[in-house]
């Protein structure tokens, strides 16, 4: 196992991800921030929270959660999954949806976002935050905001470990696979 | 979960589980699209053996809204009231490619004899079977009682502590057998009330106590009480003398409801005897649940054939 | 006359070994035999050796039912049991209520030859409860009727029950009652209790057993009457009977394998293998039935050997035929359920199983010990061989057993019908073969 990211790292990563969002939308109005349970939503809500640090005018429901079990086209391939609660702190019509997660793998999370989200209304735009591209896409899908790009071999696990989900100090490590 | 047969067999974490799937899924019922894709290109067969209009379209909503398709097969007026047994319709369904059965059945069991005997892949859900259980019924009351009770702080309570109330028929009832078991595992205290002969011969296995005076019930202010509907044939069965003498004695009237806490939820599984087991003021006042029952019954149903259907067959 | 039989190094339900020779239509020789020359010698060193095995309750189904059973194939699971002869239940289509059709059951048996068929006539005509049947006629009539039931019924109507166990007695015959009070067993699905509660299904109270018992012995006692009690199921049926052999009244019960060994819990998996009437009970009913066995309150052990087709079991359980059929396991059930448990001995087994049913009956030619001159019916036991019970078991057309895939003790090693083998090897010998050698031995014993 190796570190890929340590907890300044990661600190790091999501404060230039704020900066370049609202470099991007030019400024925090119209602004959503929907992570994708688990991690996403709590990386969601420190991305918001560096926002509100950097621009103390911005809507103060600027993150919320956006629950895609429903929606995965993969359900029958793998066990129950238990879906989690989606909380919309504001209604997307009109808004810049900015997703968030952790990993960007194949693509197909995002794409079952996109389902999710397109069911709760229209968004003005719809971006992408990732913590960690690995590569390996299966559909035509790019991460607007990217902390990291990390080439990896599919055989290889990628894990996001954060305090709030994990009980951990954060960091992103790399294993498996032939080095 | 493989199939939904009783509430007998379920187990705390996996009751708490589906309740708070049932969560997601009312949520999902307040937007403006109410359906998800989930379980696109599987077929839901609704398989009534009794008529019963309301839990039928419950389930057939409930796997609308998760894109499932559904076929609605009536025993009555087909060719199983002509003599086709069990066994050969089940083939059938099989045949057809069904992925879920919902099966109401007014033998005991029969819905067990159908998800174990080797008859069909599909994963069964109970809707009904005999006087025997009637678990979604009982899923969609302790979600009610949850969401009156916790609000949106529901997700992962149980009931633990809640004081519950039955009052009717109880031997020939399905909703308190399914009732009695899920509100004991999730923490409920149940106390029965009926007349002595709508009581089952021996209930001392039970999780629940049985009084018969139902005003002694209602005087420690429980904190639901749940009317079941009593059928008026069963006065022939002499299992007591007329509705007029049952409505006094058992049922929840203007004056038993007026002495109740105000936050005392009343419920009722519905079809309602109003002016027999229930008054117009109990069944219509702030305190009745009986139109939240119906709206969770589509979410708790959805919940149901989510977690039947959403996984590959054949795994637990 | 047939071929002659040694049997060498058998154990007797007394416990002494013997060699037994069957000859001549007889036991002709018990102790040590020397010379065996002439005869088929079978080796029985380990076997036991009961007399016969003669069942008081047998479905047959024929005329009127033979997709589940016939004299023939009823009488092939009686082989395959060690049973020698069954008493054939009157509820076949027509039922057994006039001369005619017990003539006709009767020669149905004798001209398949696996086991002597003794029919039991109808109490009421049609089984229905109304009127008497011909009782006379029947008893009168070449089947030789003494044992009369409305089996599958209760004789309800307590005239009617009185009339009949007094009309009888003209003939020694004897009444065999289906105790079950109809309207407090209507609808029922399974033994009342808190596990039907649970089920959902209708309950079959003890009451409705026991309080037509305790009329019926009080009736019996009444009219100077014999009252034999069928399938006893209770705990407190138990007691009833109890109390009426301890006043005198000439009663006499049965007791069915399977309410000897399984119980209602069985019944949690809602398979329709386990629906019987009387249903199973609880533990402590078996317990009671058990030591009611043993210290004679019941009289016997009768098989109520019910076949019923496939899919007449293959269905939820509210529409499942009740029944199970028993000829074939009964022994092995007794020996696990009686004789393991240490209630009986073998000399016991002789007597539930074969001399007092024959009595109770009054059938001449069974169930006499195994003695010179006595008649040849006889079974070889193996009572060490411990078997999963499987189809293979099985000999009638029916398999509706609740015993298949459950471990069993011992197994019916030869069945010996008339002086002939109908069973040899555990394997029923071929129908053309056992016909000629009835028709032959019949033939003998008129000549």
């Amino acid at each position: 196992m190796r570190i890929v990211l340590t907890q300044a790292d990661v600190q790091r990563a999501l404060t230039r991800i704020a900066h370049e969002i609202l470099e991007s939308n030019r400024g925090a109005e119209n602004l959503l921030l929907l992570g994708i349970p688990t991690r996403g939503t709590v990386l969601a809500k420190r991305i918001a929270a560096v926002i509100h640090r950097i621009e103390p005018s911005a809507p103060a429901e600027l993150a919320g959660s956006l629950d895609v079990t429903m929606y995965r086209d993969d359900l029958s391939r793998s066990g129950i999954r238990m879906p989690s609660p989606t909380e919309i702190p504001a209604s997307i019509d009109g808004r810049t949806v900015v997703l968030v997660d952790d990993v960007l793998y194949s693509g197909r999370t995002i794409r079952s976002a996109f389902d999710a989200l397109s069911d709760l209304g229209r968004a003005r735009a719809v971006r992408l935050a990732v913590l960690v591209d690995r590569g390996h896409r299966e559909f035509p899908i790019r991460a607007d905001f990217v902390g990291k790009n990390l080439p990896s071999a599919a055989s290889e696990r990628i894990n996001v470990r954060l305090s709030e989900t994990d009980g951990v100090e954060d960091h992103v490590s790399i294993e498996g696979g032939v080095e | 979960m493989r199939h939904l047969l009783s509430t007998r067999e379920l187990a705390r974490d996996e009751a708490i589980a589906l309740l708070d799937i049932a969560e997601d899924m009312a949520a999902v019922q307040h937007r403006e699209v109410k359906k998800l894709p989930t379980l696109r290109g599987k077929t839901v067969v609704n398989l009534f053996f009794e008529d019963s209009t309301r839990t039928r379209i419950s389930f057939e909503a409930a796997a609308k809204r998760l894109s499932a398709d559904v076929i609605n097969f009536s025993a009555k007026g087909s060719s199983v009231s002509k003599g086709e047994s069990l066994k050969d319709t089940a083939q059938t369904l099989q045949a057809m490619g069904a992925d879920g059965v919902v099966i109401r059945h007014p033998s005991s069991g029969a819905p067990y004899t159908l998800a174990t005997s080797g008859w069909i892949d599909a994963g069964v859900v109970n809707a009904g079977d005999g006087t025997h259980e009637h678990p979604t019924q009982a899923l969609l009351d302790a979600f009610t009682m949850r969401s009156r009770l916790h609000g949106a702080a529901s997700r992962g309570r149980g009931l633990d502590g809640v004081r519950v109330v039955i009052v009717g028929d109880i031997l020939h009832s399905r909703v308190a057998r399914s009732n009695v078991w899920l509100l004991a595992t999730l923490g409920a205290e149940v106390t029965l009330v009926a007349p002595p002969t709508l009581v089952p011969v021996d209930t001392g296995g039970w999780p629940a106590s049985v009084v018969f005076d139902l005003d002694e019930a209602l005087a420690s202010g429980p904190d639901v009480v749940m009317m079941l509907r009593i059928q008026a044939e069963r006065m022939h069965g002499a299992f007591f003398p007329n509705s007029r003498e049952y409505a006094r004695t058992w049922g929840l009237d203007d004056a038993r409801f007026s002495q109740l806490p105000t936050a005392t939820m009343v419920m009722h599984p519905g079809p309602m005897n109003r002016g027999l087991e229930i008054s117009a003021l109990a069944a219509d006042s702030a305190q009745s649940t009986v139109r939240e029952q119906v709206a969770n019954g589509v979410s708790v149903r959805m919940a149901a054939l989510y977690l039947l259907l959403s996984s590959e067959r054949g795994e637990a | 006359m047939g071929e002659s039989f040694v049997i060498t190094g058998a154990t007797l339900p007394t416990g002494e070994r013997a060699d037994i020779r069957l000859d001549g239509g007889i036991i002709a020789e018990v102790g040590s035999i020397a010379d065996a020359a002439g005869a088929t010698v079978i080796d029985a060193d380990g076997l036991i050796a009961l007399p016969g095995l003669v069942d008081l309750h047998t479905h047959l189904r024929e005329p009127g039912y033979e997709q589940s059973e016939t004299v023939l194939t009823g009488t092939q699971a009686a082989a395959a049991g060690g049973f020698t002869a069954v008493f054939a239940m009157a509820n076949t289509s027509p039922v057994a209520d006039t001369a005619g059709v017990v003539e006709q059951e009767a020669s149905l048996g004798l001209s398949a030859g696996y086991a002597t068929v003794q029919p039991i006539g109808a109490v009421t005509v049609g089984l229905k409860g109304e009127l008497l049947a011909e009782l006379g006629a029947m008893a009168r009539s070449r089947a030789n009727v003494r044992v009369f039931s409305d089996d599958g019924f209760c004789v309800f109507d307590p005239l009617l029950m009185r009339r009949a166990l007094e009309y009888v007695k003209a003939f020694d015959g004897v009444i065999a009652q289906h105790s079950q009070e109809p309207r407090l067993t209507q609808g029922a699905q399974m033994n009342e209790g808190a596990l039907s509660g649970e089920l959902g299904l209708a309950g079959w109270p003890a009451v409705a057993e026991e309080s037509i018992i305790a009329r019926d012995v009080l009736l019996a006692e009444h009219v100077g009457s014999r009252l034999h009690v069928c399938h006893v199921s209770t705990a407190g049926s138990v007691e009833v009977i109890r109390w009426a052999k301890a006043r005198g009244i000439d009663v006499t019960a049965e007791v069915t394998p399977h309410h000897l060994l399984l119980t209602e819990d069985l019944v949690s998996s809602y398979d329709p293998r386990y629906k019987v009437n009387p249903p199973l009970r609880r533990a402590e009913d078996v317990e009671a039935l058990r030591t009611a066995l043993a210290d004679g309150t019941i009289d016997i052990v009768a098989t109520d050997h019910a076949p019923h087709p496939v899919e007449a079991k293959q269905s939820e359980w509210d529409a499942a035929a009740n029944g199970m059929v028993g000829l074939e396991s009964a022994l092995s059930v007794v020996h696990a359920s009686v004789v393991e448990t240490g209630l009986l001995d073998w000399a016991d087994v002789a007597r539930v199983l074969s001399s007092a049913p024959a009595r109770i009956g009054r059938l001449r030619g069974q169930g006499e010990a195994i003695e010179v001159g006595a008649a040849p019916e006889l079974t070889l036991y193996d009572p060490a061989a411990a078997s999963e019970f499987g189809l293979d078991r099985l000999a009638g057309r029916s398999v509706n057993s609740p015993y298949l895939g459950r471990l069993l003790p011992g197994r019916v090693v030869a069945t010996f019908h008339s002086g002939y083998a109908t069973l040899l090897d555990g394997i029923v010998q071929p129908a053309d073969e056992v016909a000629r050698l009835a028709t032959a031995s019949t033939g003998g014993a008129r000549g």
